[in-house]
């Protein structure tokens, strides 16, 4: 069988990447997606403990989890076509309104 | 020790993390899109390694098949196009990638701290599964169904109102602006 | 407990009449204002006439509470520190009681017709009551705390009515002078209160004197009840106007003629012997500290006298002479005769009072004339009020049997005779006794006696540079109305027979229970031997008296043209004195000068400027500086912001992985 430490090792894995492309991409949506990715390292974490404490809580919250993803990204989705109708970028840096 | 489980385990956790890389490598974000919806099929089958089959079912039906469609959508809508490079902020790569990496290492410590080569131990389940019919494997439907409507009630219900409000939000965020100012009272009607 | 006798009715009524008068008197009419003022000051001397009448119902010393409701009194209870709104009443306390509600109402009365054409005639009314509350609670209090308060406010009052004319520069000036000098005094006063309460754990007069009792005399050197008793003198040098605090009482003189005859003559400026007397039980086992009183009364005496002789200002003549005769009851205090200097205050109350209102009736009738050199001859035109200033100037002069002679021999006798005393002090007392005889008679040759000098009062009723408001309009000097001259008849009878108490020792034995038995009962044992030095040394100073009156005489009346080429051959010697010797020129350079420039250079250049107000604006500076560098972080960037994110998570993480370890 396969040991807890690999499963959160993979998760870890999949969480740095999505921080990473969160950090280095500069179109929106990528952002978006990278932030997806992290969701999907979490999850698998939270399987994985399932697993190995017997509890099925565990799973029953990335149900959760997917629930809320899939609203976040619908809202976020929006927004960015939102932000593009005006911008008509999708470039990150260009969207620059928030400063003082 | 080699088994059928670690295999799988290795096959599944190197395409998703082929995917992941693909993912910060690509130009075009439909690639990234279509790198992520392979990560997402892989994790699936990680999901059913690991006896959740409610939950890998629900991977593929709601994450890969509508919230990455929904992002091919979009990019398809919008036209997106390969990413131009542009010198965005010096501060998200000399302190986010430290801090990422930062971040990683603090887990990775931690993890190899508390790590054996224990497996997944089989065992009695913490759940009560008195309502579960006797051959039910954990993970499946017929066991995650009964807490959903029993223990967590609660978060099931405010959840599908964080849904509905969801809805609502993306029609009017996405929806296109009236080309005129709505009409005030006593407007629109010539003298 | 023995029956009450509501005491605190007797400060009380004037500060309802003060407060009555403050807030409703400027509306009111002078009749209205008047009849408050003198109801409520005449119902406090009426009050303090019960209390004498009923004093042998009482077992002195009496003690009482404010409203003789302990509670009510409460003032301060911390730890094992009590003081309270209470009064005590003894012989001593009585005495001072008659005399400030007695002298103090006569004055009232006088000021009804003084005042009446000034403006400010409601404030002035107010401010007189005010102050006889204050001096009440000064002279009946039953801890030195409480006393302090009167001390102060009696002070306070003193600014208020010296700066009365407060339009006037030199009136203002001369308030803020008197303040400024009583609070010099006020600090030695409060150092001297500090020693007590740490050394004796209260100031409660009755605690305090039992706890002093079993102390031996000091005679081995100075210790701590002689630090107290000078620090106790310093803040009396500075409310009696003894050397080197006295330079405020000639400036105030700028103030109206009843306020220096009140305050300036009769009480408040006696209320530093009172203070003297009262704590006579720690004077007395400190002989240092007797002495230095002792110096400090008998060369102010000498001194104030001295300046007294040359002044013109009919006022300022009075003024020396105030501060000298205080030194007279300072003399008596510190050679151990507190009973001679109470019984010099009292017959000093009543024929200073007489002279300075007697003078005020002068300025009044030269419609405001204060220098003599321009007045004269005025016995045929006011020969009532020439006749009160003749009973008064006799009577501080010595001259029995008017009042001054009993008690300025009685202090001459004891400086001689005491313990403490030495004849040094007695014969500076003779000497000074002489020059006071001359500069009174000389006051009173040449305001009354030759020929009228004076500018013919014009319609307006200003003479050359009227001093004070109170001209009619008359041709000519004219004699004041009843209602001035009234108080002046009474005072000069109380300086005709006022000092027949004092006859075969009688106020020292009423006084007696107070002041114990002291250094007088050494000279009670060596009386008989005693009696004929007594006579003796009263003969000189009848005799000096006279000779004084002699000179006077000679000077101004029947040779006129002598002073001048006196003044002449003496020179340079003559300006000092004319002009005060200097001193508060002196005290200018000395103090006054490095003060202000210290304060400028240092205070607020220094540190108000410097420290304070660039602590601030350079607080406000640093807060921008810092906000500017940090504004940089709100970029907008939404890169920068997810950096920022990833870093600030992985410090959480490393803090709970931190937790989790520990």
């Amino acid at each position: 069988m396969v040991p807890l430490s690999y499963y959160l090792a993979l998760s870890g894995i999949l969480f740095a990447c999505g921080v990473t492309g969160f950090l280095i991409k500069r179109n929106i949506i990528t952002i978006f997606m990278s932030i997806e990715l992290m969701l999907n390292g979490v999850n698998l974490s939270f399987v994985a403990f399932a697993a190995h404490w017997h509890t099925l809580a565990g799973q029953v919250f990335v149900f959760f989890v997917m629930v809320v993803a899939a609203a976040e990204a619908a809202v976020g989705l929006a927004i960015i076509i939102a932000v593009y109708r005006t911008r008509e970028t999708l470039n990150v840096d260009q969207v620059n309104l928030l400063k003082l | 020790m080699i088994s059928v489980h670690l295999i799988l385990f290795l096959m599944f956790g190197a395409i998703a993390v082929a995917g992941a890389v693909n993912l910060l490598v690509q130009r075009h974000p439909i690639n990234s899109a279509l790198s992520l919806i392979a990560v997402m099929a892989a994790l699936a089958g990680e999901y059913l390694l690991l006896g959740a089959e409610f939950v890998a079912a629900v991977q593929v039906i709601v994450y890969a098949g509508a919230i990455m469609v929904l992002f091919v959508f979009t990019i398809m809508l919008l036209n997106a196009g390969e990413e131009e490079r542009t010198k965005g902020s010096r501060v998200a790569f000399l302190v986010g990638i430290p801090g990422m990496l930062l971040g990683s290492l603090l887990v990775a410590w931690v993890v190899l701290r508390h790590s054996g080569t224990e497996a997944v131990a089989a065992g009695g389940w913490t759940e009560s599964l008195a309502n579960v019919p006797a051959r039910a494997v954990p993970g499946s439907p017929e066991t995650i169904g009964p807490l959903l409507f029993h223990e967590f009630l609660l978060p099931f219900e405010i959840t599908s109102i964080l849904i509905l409000i969801a809805i609502m939000g993306a029609v009017v965020l996405a929806s296109k602006p009236p080309s005129s100012p709505p009409l005030g009272p006593g407007q629109g009607v010539k003298n | 407990m023995t029956e009450t006798l509501n005491l605190w009715l007797i400060p009380v009524l004037p500060l309802a009449g003060a407060a009555i008068n403050g807030f409703l008197g400027k509306k009111s009419s002078r009749t209205a204002v008047s009849t408050i003022a003198l109801v409520f000051s005449g119902a406090a001397f009426a009050w303090a006439l019960t209390v004498a009448w009923r004093l042998s119902s009482v077992t002195l010393p009496h003690q009482e509470f404010f409203v003789n409701n302990e509670r009510l009194a409460h003032w301060i209870r911390s730890g094992s520190f009590s003081a309270d709104f209470a009064f005590y009443l003894d012989q001593l306390s009585l005495v001072m009681l008659l005399v400030v509600t007695g002298v103090g109402f006569l004055i009232h009365i006088y000021s009804v017709g003084y005042m009446w054409e000034d403006a400010g005639y409601y404030r002035f009314f107010s401010y007189l009551n005010l102050f006889m509350f204050f001096m009440l609670t000064l002279v009946l209090a039953n801890n030195y705390l409480l006393m302090f308060i009167g001390w102060e406010g009696v002070g306070l009052a003193s600014y208020l009515l010296i700066g009365f004319w407060f339009t006037k520069d030199s009136a203002a000036s001369a308030g803020k002078k008197a303040f400024i000098v009583n609070r010099i005094g006020d600090f030695g006063f409060l150092i001297g209160l500090f020693l007590i309460i740490q050394r004796f754990g209260s100031l409660n007069f009755t605690e305090v004197f039992s706890k002093v009792q079993p102390y031996a005399a000091e005679t081995a050197g100075a210790g701590l009840l002689t630090a107290i008793g000078i620090l106790l003198m310093v803040g009396a040098c500075g409310k009696s106007a003894q050397i080197p605090l006295y330079v405020w009482l000639p400036d105030a003189m700028e103030g109206p003629t009843p306020v220096s005859a009140l305050i300036h003559a009769a009480t408040m400026v006696t209320a530093g012997v009172y203070m003297v007397a009262r704590s006579h039980v720690i004077f007395e086992r400190a002989p240092i500290a007797l002495t230095v009183v002792a110096i400090i009364g008998t060369l102010t005496a000498l001194f104030a006298a001295t300046i007294g002789i040359t002044q013109t200002d009919i006022k300022k003549v009075l003024a020396y002479s105030t501060v000298s005769q205080l030194g007279y009851m300072f003399m008596a205090c510190g050679v151990g005769a507190f009973s001679a200097g109470i019984f010099h205050l009292m017959t000093h109350a009543f024929f200073k009072g007489l002279l300075f209102l007697g003078a005020g009736s002068v300025i009044h009738a030269v419609g405001g004339e204060q220098d003599m050199r321009k007045m004269g001859g005025l016995r045929s035109y006011i020969p009532w009020t020439t006749a009160v200033m003749g009973v008064a100037t006799l009577a501080i002069a010595g001259i029995p049997p008017f009042a001054g002679f009993w008690s300025k021999d009685e202090i001459l006798w004891k400086a001689f005779s005491s313990e403490h005393g030495s004849w040094i002090f007695w014969l500076i007392g003779v000497i000074t006794a002489f020059i006071t005889s001359f500069y009174m008679f000389r006051l009173l040759f040449m305001t009354f006696a030759g020929d009228y000098r004076g500018a013919k009062v014009d319609e307006h009723g200003h003479a050359s540079h009227g001093h004070g408001h109170d001209g009619h309009g008359h041709g000519e000097p004219h004699e004041s109305p009843a209602v001035m001259l009234i108080p002046l008849m009474i005072l000069a009878v109380l300086s005709i027979f006022g000092g027949l108490v004092g006859i075969g020792n009688g106020f020292e034995h009423f006084l007696a229970p107070v002041f114990g038995t002291g250094p007088e009962a050494a000279t009670a044992a060596g009386e008989p031997a005693g009696r004929g030095t007594e006579f003796l040394l009263m003969g000189v100073s009848i005799l000096v008296a006279l000779s004084g009156a002699v000179l006077a005489w000679i000077l101004y009346v029947s040779s006129p043209y002598l002073p001048k080429k006196i003044a002449a051959s003496l020179g340079s010697f003559y300006d000092a004195v004319l002009n005060k010797y200097y001193v508060d020129e002196i005290y200018a350079k000395l103090f006054v000068k490095p003060l202000v420039d210290g304060s400028t250079s240092i205070l607020w250049q220094g540190v108000d400027r410097k420290v304070i107000d660039d602590t601030v604006n350079n607080a406000a500076d640093g807060a921008r500086h810092v906000s500017d560098e940090v504004r940089h972080m709100q970029s907008g960037n939404l890169r920068s912001y997810a950096g920022w994110i990833a870093a600030g998570a992985a410090v959480v993480i490393a803090y709970m992985i931190w937790l989790g370890v520990r």
